[in-house]
C-alpha cells in the first residue's frame, strides 16, 4: 500500500510523460519537440527516483537533459530558422505512423496486460548506494561490469572523433 | 601413267589460290598476275600432254585392241569412311569426256588468266583494286572445275560442283561495293543451291538402291587383267535398272524410283546449266567481270549440268521418260533464250542468253542420242558441241569485254561503227559470231549440224524446232555483230579516248581462240569421244542434206540482220510498232524474272513466311516476352516497397514484428 | 492503491508508441531523433522497472539502461554530426528529398 502521496506524485509523472512525449512527436515546430523531449525525459529521470535507483536518475539527468537535449537544441537552431514550422503532415504517412503506434499499443498493452507478475506489489529494496554501485561498475567479477564500462568508454571516444571528422568542413 | 601429273594437274591451281590469297597483298600486282598466269600455264601444259597421252598414245590402259577408248582410274584415295560400305573417296578417272574437258578447261581459263591482265586495269595501266584476289578466285575456280571434270564419283563431282558454285558467286561478286553485283552473286548462289538440293537427293536416293557412288560401277565393267581400267557398258546400266525394277525399290508418283533419282540429278544439271525455269540466274552474273564471265558463265562451269548428264549417260538411256525431259527441257529453254537474246541491249546479256541457247542445244542434243541412231551421235554432237562452244564463246565474251574496255559501258547504243577502230577485236569476234551462227567451215557449223541431224533422227518436230533456234542464233548474233560494228559510224564522246584496240594481252587469247574456232571443227571428234568409248568415222554420219538445210537456215538469219542492222534506218522500229506485245515480252525476258519475284515475295514471304514470322513473334516471342513483362510488371509493382525511406522500412518491420508478437501471444496463452 | 509494475509500464508503452509514430510520420531529421530517444527511454524504463519489481536483489536491469544512455548519447550525437554535414551538402535535412542516389 503505497501513501498517498506517492500516488499522486506517479499520477503527475505518469501524465506529464505521457501528455508530453505525445506532444513532442505532434508539435509542429521543432523547437518546442525538443524541450517536450526535456520534459519527458525528466519525468523518466523521477521514475527511476520512485524506483530508488537515484544514481540512474541522476544520470539520466545529467546525460540526457544536460547533454543530448542541449546538442538537440543547437542542432536544431544550426539546421532551421527559429519559428519555421514543420509542413503538415500527409494523411498518408499520418495514417501510416497511426497503424504503427496503435497496432503497436493493442499488440504490447494485451501482453502487458494478460501478465499476472505485473500485478504484484513492489518488493522492498534497499536503494544501491553509491559504494555498490561503483564496485559493481568497475568490478571484474559475476554480474559485474568493468567490461563493458571499458567498452562504452572506447565507443565514446570513437564517438568523439567520429563527430569531430564527419563533421569537419572540407 | 605416272600419278604425279593429275596430282600436279589439280594441286596447282590450288597452291595457287592459297598462295595469291594468302601472299597475294604482300607481293605487287603484276608479279601476282603473272604467277596465277604461270601457273595455270602449266597446268595447261600438264593436262595437254595428259589428253594427248590419253588420246594418242595408245597404252592399253586407254585404249582395247578393238580401239575403244576405256577410263583409267588414275587414283582414288579414301577421303571419308563413315561406315563399311559409306566410303567417299577422292581421285582422278581420265576417260574421254574427262580428257576433253581438261583441254576445255586449262585452255580457256589460261586465256583467261592472260587475258585479265590486260583487262582488270584502267585505261592508264593502273590496276584494279582486288586484282591480287581476282586472281587466287580465278585458280580456286580452276581447281573446282578440274576436281569436277575428273571426279571418279558423284559424291567428289557434288563437293566440286558446290566449290565451283561457291567460287562462282566470290567471283559474281567481285565488285562488292557494287549491290547490283552483290545480289547478283547472292542470286546465282541461291538459284543453284535450290537445284542441288535436287542433285543431292538424286545422289541419295541412286546410291541408297546402287550402294554405290562410283561412275564406274554405275556405268561400266572393268577390263580383265588391268587395275583401275574399266568399260562403258550398257550392261552395268541395265542391271542398275533392274536393281530398280525389283519390287523391293519403290515407286514414287508413278514413276520408279531411278527416274526420280535421275530426273533430281538432273534438276541440280538445270541449275548449273541455266535451263529453263532455273536460268534467271545467269543473265544476272554478267555484273561479274567480264573475263569471269568468258570463263565461267560460257565456256566451263556452265556446261557442268551437260557434263553432268553425259557423265551418267547410260542410266539416263535406261529411263526414256528422263530422256524425254531433258529434251523438252533444252528444246524449250533454247527457243526462249534466243528469242530474248533478239531484243536485249547490253552485249553481255545477248551473249548470256546465247549460252543459255546453245547450253540448251547439249542438252537437247543429249536427250535425243539413242545408241541405235547413228550410235549414239548425239553424244558425241553434245560434247562437240560443248568443246566447240567453250572455245567461240569465250572468243565472243573476250571481244565483248574488250569493247566494254574500251568504250567502258556494257550498252551498244555507246558503240556502234567500231570495225575500223579496233579491227583485231573486229575480225575475232566476226569469227566468233560466224561460228555460232553455223557458217562453214567454222567449228560451230559442225557441231550444231551433228546436233540437228541427230535431233532429225529423233523426231522431225525435235528437228525444225531446233532449226529455228539456229536460223534465230545467227540472226541475234549478227544482229548484235552489226549494231556493234556498222549501224552508223562512230562517235566519241567529249572527254573519252577514241576506241582502239586493246594491249597483246587482251587481243592474243582473242586470236588465238579465233584460230581455234577456225580449225575446230575439222578434229575427227567421233574418233575421240563417244557415248561407248567405240570410235566411229564421223564423216560417214555427216548429211549433207541436213547441213545444207542448216547452212541456208543460218544464211537466212544472217541475211535479215544484214538487212535490218546494217546500216541505220527504220526496219528495227518498225519490226517493233509492229509486233509490240512479243517485243515487250521478249524485252523482259517473258517476265520470268517477275514470276519469280511473285513466288519469292509474294506466295512464300507474304503467304508463308509471313505469317510464320508473325506467329514466331507473337505467339512464341509473345508468350516469352510475356513472361519478362509479367516479371517486369511485378517488379515494377513491388519497386515501392524499396523505396529507400527508412521510415516506410520501419512501419514494414514493426508490422512483421508485431504480427510474430501477436502470434506468440495468442499461442502462448 | 497499489502501484504495480503495470502502472510503470504503461505510460512507457505510451511514450514508446509516440516514438514510435514521430519516427514514422516525421520528415525532418532532428525530429526522427527525437522520436528515437523517446523509444529508447521507454525500453530504459521498462529495464529499470522489471529489474526494480522482478528482481530487486540485482541490478543488470539498471546497468542495462546506464549503457543505454551512453550509447544513446554517443550515437545522437554522431547523428548529429551527420545530419549537420548532410544539411551542408543538401541545405536540407528533409529524408523524403534526400534520394538523389537511391535509384
Amino acid at each position: 500500500m503505497d501513501s498517498l502521496g506517492s500516488i499522486i506524485m506517479y499520477f503527475i509523472v505518469a501524465l506529464s510523460m505521457i501528455i508530453f512525449s505525445v506532444m513532442a512527436v505532434t508539435t509542429r515546430k521543432i523547437l518546442r519537440a525538443a524541450t517536450y523531449l526535456l520534459f519527458t525525459l525528466f519525468a523518466a529521470a523521477v521514475v527511476y527516483f520512485m524506483l530508488d535507483y537515484e544514481f540512474l536518475g541522476a544520470v539520466q539527468i545529467a546525460v540526457y537533459a544536460g547533454g543530448i537535449v542541449v546538442l538537440f537544441v543547437f542542432a536544431i537552431l544550426l539546421t532551421s530558422h527559429p519559428g519555421d514550422n514543420a509542413p503538415r503532415l500527409t494523411s498518408h504517412s499520418r495514417t501510416i505512423g497511426v497503424i504503427g503506434a496503435i497496432a503497436m499499443l493493442l499488440v504490447t498493452g494485451y501482453a502487458l496486460i494478460t501478465r499476472a507478475a505485473f500485478f504484484l506489489p513492489k518488493p522492498e529494496m534497499e536503494a544501491p548506494d553509491m559504494q555498490t554501485v561503483g564496485a559493481t561498475l568497475l568490478g571484474s567479477g559475476h554480474a559485474q561490469y568493468l567490461l563493458p564500462f571499458e567498452a562504452v568508454s572506447v565507443l565514446l571516444l570513437a564517438c568523439i572523433i567520429g563527430g569531430v571528422v564527419v563533421a569537419r568542413k572540407r | 601413267m605416272a600419278i604425279t601429273i593429275p596430282i600436279l594437274i589439280l594441286a596447282i591451281p590450288l597452291f595457287m589460290f592459297f598462295f595469291l590469297g594468302l601472299f597475294g597483298m604482300k607481293m605487287s600486282h603484276k608479279l601476282a598476275g603473272t604467277l596465277g598466269t604461270l601457273g595455270m600455264g602449266s597446268v595447261l601444259v600438264l593436262s595437254y600432254f595428259t589428253a594427248f597421252q590419253y588420246f594418242f598414245s595408245g597404252l592399253d590402259i586407254f585404249v582395247n585392241e578393238a580401239g575403244d577408248r576405256l577410263q583409267y582410274l588414275v587414283f582414288d584415295q579414301t577421303w571419308l569412311q563413315f561406315t563399311e560400305k559409306l566410303v567417299i573417296k577422292l581421285g582422278f578417272l581420265l576417260d574421254p569426256i574427262s580428257a576433253m574437258m581438261l583441254v576445255v578447261i586449262t585452255t580457256i581459263s589460261f586465256m583467261v588468266h592472260l587475258y585479265s591482265m590486260g583487262y582488270m586495269r584502267d585505261h592508264h595501266g593502273v590496276f584494279e583494286h582486288g586484282f591480287q584476289r581476282f586472281y587466287a578466285f580465278l585458280s580456286l575456280f580452276s581447281f573446282s572445275m578440274l576436281g569436277l571434270v575428273v571426279a571418279p564419283n558423284i559424291f567428289q563431282m557434288y563437293i566440286f560442283w558446290e566449290l565451283v558454285g561457291a567460287s562462282s558467286y566470290l567471283l559474281i561478286g567481285f565488285y562488292y561495293k557494287k549491290p547490283s553485283a552483290v545480289s547478283a552473286s547472292k542470286k546465282a548462289f541461291i538459284v543453284t543451291r535450290f537445284a542441288d538440293l535436287g542433285f543431292l537427293i538424286g545422289i541419295l536416293t541412286l546410291s541408297w538402291y546402287t550402294g554405290t557412288f562410283n561412275f564406274t560401277e554405275l556405268t561400266s565393267v572393268p577390263v580383265e587383267g588391268l587395275a583401275g581400267v574399266t568399260q562403258v557398258n550398257i550392261g552395268t546400266a541395265e542391271s542398275i535398272r533392274n536393281i530398280f525394277a525389283t519390287s523391293a525399290a519403290p515407286t514414287f508418283m508413278g514413276a520408279s524410283v531411278l527416274t526420280w533419282a535421275l530426273v533430281l540429278i538432273f534438276m541440280g544439271g538445270m541449275g548449273k546449266s541455266a535451263m529453263m525455269p532455273l536460268h534467271i540466274w545467269l543473265p544476272d552474273a554478267m555484273e561479274g567481270p567480264t573475263p569471269v564471265s568468258a570463263l565461267i558463265h560460257a565456256a566451263t562451269m556452265v556446261v557442268a549440268g551437260v557434263y553432268l548428264v553425259a557423265r551418267l549417260f547410260p542410266l539416263y538411256l535406261m529411263e526414256d521418260s528422263a530422256m524425254i525431259i531433258i529434251t523438252v527441257v533444252g528444246a524449250l529453254t533454247a527457243f526462249y533464250a534466243a528469242m530474248v537474246a533478239c531484243v536485249q541491249v547490253d552485249i553481255k546479256r545477248v551473249l548470256a542468253f546465247s549460252t543459255i541457247s546453245q547450253i540448251a542445244f547439249m542438252m537437247v542434243s543429249l536427250g535425243v542420242a539413242r545408241p541405235e541412231y547413228h550410235e549414239g551421235l548425239g553424244y558425241m554432237a553434245s560434247m562437240f558441241h560443248l568443246f566447240t562452244h567453250a572455245m567461240f564463246k569465250a572468243l565472243l565474251f573476250l571481244g565483248a569485254g574488250a569493247l566494254i574496255h574500251a568504250i567502258g559501258s556494257n550498252d551498244y547504243t555507246a558503240m556502234h561503227g567500231l570495225r575500223k577502230s579496233m579491227p583485231i577485236t573486229h575480225i575475232t569476234f566476226l569469227i566468233g559470231c560466224l561460228a555460232i551462227a553455223g557458217i562453214i567451215p567454222f567449228s560451230g557449223f559442225f557441231s550444231k549440224d551433228e546436233i540437228l541431224s541427230s535431233c532429225g533422227q529423233y523426231d522431225i518436230l525435235v528437228y525444225l524446232w531446233m532449226s529455228l533456234v539456229a536460223g534465230l542464233t545467227a540472226f541475234y548474233m549478227f544482229r548484235l555483230y552489226y549494231l556493234i560494228f556498222w549501224w552508223k559510224e562512230h562517235v566519241t564522246p567529249e572527254g573519252h579516248h577514241a576506241p582502239h584496240d586493246q594491249p597483246w594481252t587482251m587481243t592474243l587469247p582473242l586470236v588465238i581462240l579465233a584460230a581455234i574456232s577456225c580449225v575446230a571443227g575439222f578434229i575427227p571428234f567421233g574418233n575421240l569421244v563417244t557415248w561407248n568409248g567405240e570410235p566411229y568415222d564421223f564423216m560417214a554420219h555427216f548429211d549433207w542434206s541436213v547441213a545444207s538445210i542448216s547452212l541456208l537456215v543460218a544464211i537466212c538469219g544472217i541475211a535479215l540482220a544484214t538487212v535490218m542492222y546494217r546500216k541505220e534506218n527504220e526496219l528495227p522500229a518498225k519490226m517493233r510498232r509492229a509486233l509490240p506485245a512479243l517485243w515487250t515480252w521478249c524485252y523482259h525476258r517473258f517476265y520470268w524474272d517477275e514470276l519469280y519475284q511473285f513466288i519469292t515475295h509474294k506466295i512464300i514471304f507474304g503467304l508463308i513466311s509471313k505469317p510464320l514470322a508473325w506467329f514466331d513473334r507473337h505467339i512464341i516471342d509473345g508468350t516469352m516476352d510475356s513472361f519478362a513483362t509479367l516479371t517486369n510488371k511485378a517488379s515494377e509493382a513491388i519497386k515501392p516497397l524499396q523505396s529507400g525511406q527508412i521510415q516506410m522500412y520501419v512501419f514494414y518491420y514493426l508490422i512483421g514484428a508485431l504480427l510474430l508478437g501477436g502470434i506468440t501471444i495468442l499461442c502462448l496463452i | 492503491m497499489e502501484i504495480t509494475a503495470v502502472y510503470y509500464l504503461i505510460p512507457a508503452l505510451i511514450m514508446f508508441c509516440c516514438g514510435v509514430y514521430g519516427f514514422i510520420t516525421r520528415k525532418n531529421m532532428i525530429a526522427m531523433l527525437v522520436s528515437l530517444e523517446l523509444m529508447l527511454n521507454a525500453v530504459d524504463i521498462n529495464f529499470v522497472v522489471f529489474n526494480r519489481f522482478l528482481f530487486p536483489e540485482q541490478m543488470e536491469g539498471m546497468f542495462f539502461a546506464l549503457f543505454a544512455i551512453a550509447i544513446a548519447a554517443a550515437e545522437t550525437a554522431l547523428a548529429i554530426a551527420i545530419i549537420i554535414n548532410i544539411f551542408r551538402a543538401a541545405k536540407n535535412i528533409d529524408v523524403r528529398s534526400l534520394n538523389e542516389m537511391k535509384f
